[in-house]
């Protein structure tokens, strides 16, 4: 029965979803986290999807085939004041770009609801399947 | 009469399940909506319905008048009945998948299928009210 397999199909959209609303979330709560337990900046992770093969063979559903760290260039703010900062004064920040992570988490957001929308639906059809005959 | 309503209920059958294969198709389309490089497929509804009715998987050998005939109903949709979306705004990653039109098929198909439940529901409600005279 195909109909079952959407469950698998949106299930694992929403794990994925919900992996990367989780990378989103530590991208924003270290903004500003200049220094970790390397005693580098952090580094903004991003999230890779890819296809996951399910029972059927032409429907597939969604895996996160790795984190990736960002390579994009780190922000450099000068503050001489700041315990970090270099000798001549700058302090390398995260390259995190707060408005792009926001963007990230609505698009996170909205697919995993249509995800739910589709269980929903394929869960109202195969109730009313159910009672043919009755 | 049971022959006839066999039919009937042989077409909704092929329907639901040309139906079902369809938002199968529909719902990985739109789980797959941010994976780069994916692209979104579908069926045309009425020519895999037209092949499924023409399909006939021939007969099995049959030693004995007392043996029946094998299924010939079942049927998923071939790999030759799938096509590709033709995107109308294709992204960078090389995703194909078009949400609004995504949405629309679903809600479309989903629709069709509960239509398909109804006319099977309603065939067996007329051969109930010929067994019962019309009454209740």
């Amino acid at each position: 029965m195909s109909l079952f397999n959407v469950f698998n199909i949106a299930g694992s959209a929403m794990a994925a979803q919900s992996q990367r609303l989780n990378v989103v979330a530590s991208n924003l709560a270290n903004a500003d986290s200049v220094t970790n337990s390397n005693g580098q900046p952090y580094r903004a992770r991003q999230v890779v999807f890819s296809t996951l093969s399910t029972t059927t063979k032409e429907a597939k559903g969604v895996k996160v085939a790795g984190v990736i760290e960002d390579k994009s260039p780190m922000k450099v703010v000068f503050d001489p004041k700041h315990p970090m900062a270099d000798a001549k004064g700058y302090v390398t920040m995260p390259n995190v770009n707060v408005v792009d992570e926001m963007v990230n988490m609505m698009s996170a957001s909205r697919a995993y609801q249509n995800s739910v929308n589709l269980m929903n639906t394929t869960k109202s059809l195969l109730q009313k399947t159910l009672t043919i005959g009755q | 009469m049971i022959n006839k309503l066999n039919q009937t209920l042989d077409f909704y059958h092929k329907a639901l399940n040309v139906s079902a294969a369809r938002h199968e198709l529909l719902s990985s389309n739109i789980a797959n909506a941010d994976t780069p490089s994916f692209k979104a497929r579908d069926v045309d509804f009425t020519k895999t319905l037209q092949n499924a009715m023409s399909f006939n998987p021939g007969n099995m050998t049959a030693t004995s008048t007392m043996h029946m005939n094998g299924d010939r109903t079942f049927r998923s949709i071939a790999s030759s009945e799938l096509l590709y979306r033709i995107p109308q705004q294709p992204s960078i990653d090389g995703n194909t998948v078009d949400m609004d039109t995504e949405r629309m098929q679903f809600i479309n198909n989903s629709v069709k299928y509960d239509a398909g439940l109804t006319f099977i529901n309603n065939q067996f409600r007329f051969v109930l009210s010929a067994i019962r005279e019309g009454n209740a």
